[in-house]
């Protein structure tokens, strides 16, 4: 289970409903389920991964978040999900406000575009930064608008989004992000996991 | 048309109210099962059959010795695995495969109903097979399924029973008839009724078949199963057993050829004017209509747990009208799944040997067989 999963698991409560937003082949779905005994649905873009999530017996439904999102009635689930695809939309605003319209609470995590490896690959090759988190070439990748902590922190800031809680992970370590140490944790972190309200 | 030879049939004696405003008892549904209802009898599914089904889902079928529509999916260690489950189908009402409809006898003239049989609906098939959950004694079915018009009548049986089914299973079907579908369909009754054989449905006390133009809706029909893409795979501008074309109205193209056959071998085994009935009550089915423009009302009731299954070929019923059925099931919170399954056979796709259709669809059901 990938640390990042355990973070967002510990945010949740239980027994709540919950709307995994590219859900993936349903890892996160099935922990949660399992672990939380919440009543979880997801959204999926890949076919494939829709199959393997109802082979599964998971309720998720073949959908662009982007598209698909309008039909779900405001404040339907408690939380909704948002890992690390947040960069990949064509307009991460309105996803955001869709999150935080069909949800109650939303948690979205980002790869921090800001953590001092991309910018020292960017600074001594002078390439796009691939690491980890972010394996694809310029040429390739799904990420259109890639953003960092800081620029995720700012972002909600600005419009009046709660962020209950920030949090900070690197490699197995996490820590809370804060006003003070946001330019120091914008450097360390490679992913960021954000909490966020109305 | 039928033999009546190895066809199981229930009389129902309870009378049914059609939505014409007639009332009819005393009518036979002819029915299969395959595999063994278990003690608990939690392990029933009902399978709803399309257009020109019938209730010979599996295994051959007795009277046409050919494979069941649906052998693809069930039977034993299929998808839907007969060794776990109890399946059951029955012929729809106004069919022609033993159930009441309008190749039967009229008991009060001695004459062959024809057109004499009372309109259907979508309606009143899922209402007459019901009865089959009383004479099996299932309070609870674990499943309905169904693909096409069988779709539409899972999403009538759920609407109508909310509490009689614990999963449901609607596939490459629509929540309302679209106008190009009762076109196309308007196309077939109007080329059996072309038929002078069709002699106003009466065919049958003259000793006549109008299989001509039933064999021309059926061709008409066919086409709109499959998709351009895949016709143009398998026959192309191929020719049928010679060189060159014959500056005639023969069969020079396999795809004439082939579509002549389907028509063919089509009037050995379906009755003109069950094809006029059936069709008729699928171009009626409107859900939304029927809950006020609300379709999500048609399922408010229910616990069911939904999975939608569509084509990304299928034109006939498009991913998107399967889509609406998703959006009304979401919108008021129930457990809904949906799936588009890549295929590019068509409207056809939920008869054929796809493996990624057919995967899901034996994961999804053992799965929520176990969460029982």
């Amino acid at each position: 289970m990938k640390q990042e999963f355990q973070i967002i698991a510990n945010l949740i409560e239980k027994n709540t409903k919950i709307l995994d937003v590219g859900c993936g082949d349903g890892t996160l779905m099935e922990f949660l389920k399992n672990n939380k005994k919440t009543n979880i649905r997801g959204i999926e873009l890949s076919k494939n991964k829709v199959q393997k999530c109802i082979g599964k017996g998971l309720t998720v439904i073949e959908g662009d978040a982007e598209k698909d999102l309008g039909q779900f009635p405001d404040e339907s689930f408690d939380f909704v999900i948002l890992s690390q695809t947040l960069q990949a939309f064509l307009n991460p605003e309105k996803v955001i406000s869709e999150l935080l319209r069909v949800g109650k609470k939303a948690i979205v995590t980002i790869p921090n575009f800001g953590y001092w490896k991309v910018r020292l690959h960017l600074l001594t090759k002078g390439t796009m930064p691939i690491t980890r988190t972010l394996p694809d070439e310029w040429y390739n990748t799904p990420n259109l608008h890639m953003c960092t902590i800081k620029d995720f922190f700012n972002f909600c800031k600005d419009r009046k989004i709660n962020l209950y809680k920030s949090i900070a992970l690197q490699n197995l370590r996490s820590s809370k992000i804060t006003n003070t140490n946001i330019e120091l944790k914008n450097l360390t972190a490679v992913l960021g996991i954000f909490l966020l309200e109305k | 048309m039928n033999k009546n030879v190895n066809i199981k049939s229930l009389i129902i004696d309870k009378p049914l109210k059609l939505d014409c405003g007639q009332t009819i008892n005393n009518f036979p549904l002819a029915y299969e099962t395959y595999g063994a209802l278990n003690k608990n009898k939690d392990n029933a599914i009902l399978i709803f059959h399309a257009l020109t089904g019938d209730q010979f889902v599996s295994g051959i079928n007795p009277i046409t010795k050919k494979d069941g529509w649906w052998s693809y999916a069930v039977g034993s260690g299929k998808a839907i695995d007969t060794n776990k489950y109890f399946v059951l189908c029955a012929n729809v009402i106004g069919g022609c495969m033993g159930s009441f409809g309008p190749s039967n006898i009229n008991s009060e003239t001695n004459k062959v109903y024809g057109t004499n049989f009372p309109v259907i609906t979508i309606n009143d098939i899922v209402n007459a097979q019901y009865n089959l959950l009383d004479f099996f004694k299932i309070d609870k079915l674990f499943a309905v399924m169904g693909g096409s018009m069988g779709g539409m009548q899972v999403l009538q049986f759920v609407s109508n029973f909310p509490n009689k089914v614990k999963v449901a299973i609607p596939i490459a079907c629509t929540s309302s008839h679209s106008a190009q579908n009762i076109a196309f369909n308007e196309l077939g009754r109007q080329s059996i009724m072309a038929d002078a054989n069709w002699t106003g449905g009466d065919y049958s006390n003259q000793n006549k078949n109008p299989d001509k133009g039933l064999s021309v809706a059926r061709m008409a029909a066919h086409i709109t199963y499959l998709s351009k893409i895949g016709l143009q795979e398998k026959f192309g501008r191929k020719l049928q057993e010679r060189d060159d074309l014959k500056f005639s109205f023969d069969a020079d193209f396999q795809i004439e050829s082939y579509l002549r056959h389907q028509g063919s071998v089509f009037v050995d085994r379906f009755d003109a004017n069950s094809y006029l009935y059936i069709t008729r009550a699928m171009d009626y089915f409107d859900l939304i209509k029927e809950y006020g423009g609300n379709l999500s009302k048609a399922f408010a009731k229910t616990k069911t747990k939904f999975l939608i299954i569509s084509f990304t070929s299928d034109w006939l019923y498009p991913t998107s009208e399967n889509k609406e059925i998703v959006i009304a099931l979401n919108a008021i919170g129930a457990d809904v799944g949906f799936v588009e399954i890549e295929s590019d056979k068509g409207h056809d796709s939920f008869l054929l040997n796809i493996p990624d259709f057919l995967d899901t669809l034996k994961d999804y059901i053992n799965t929520s067989y176990l969460k029982n």
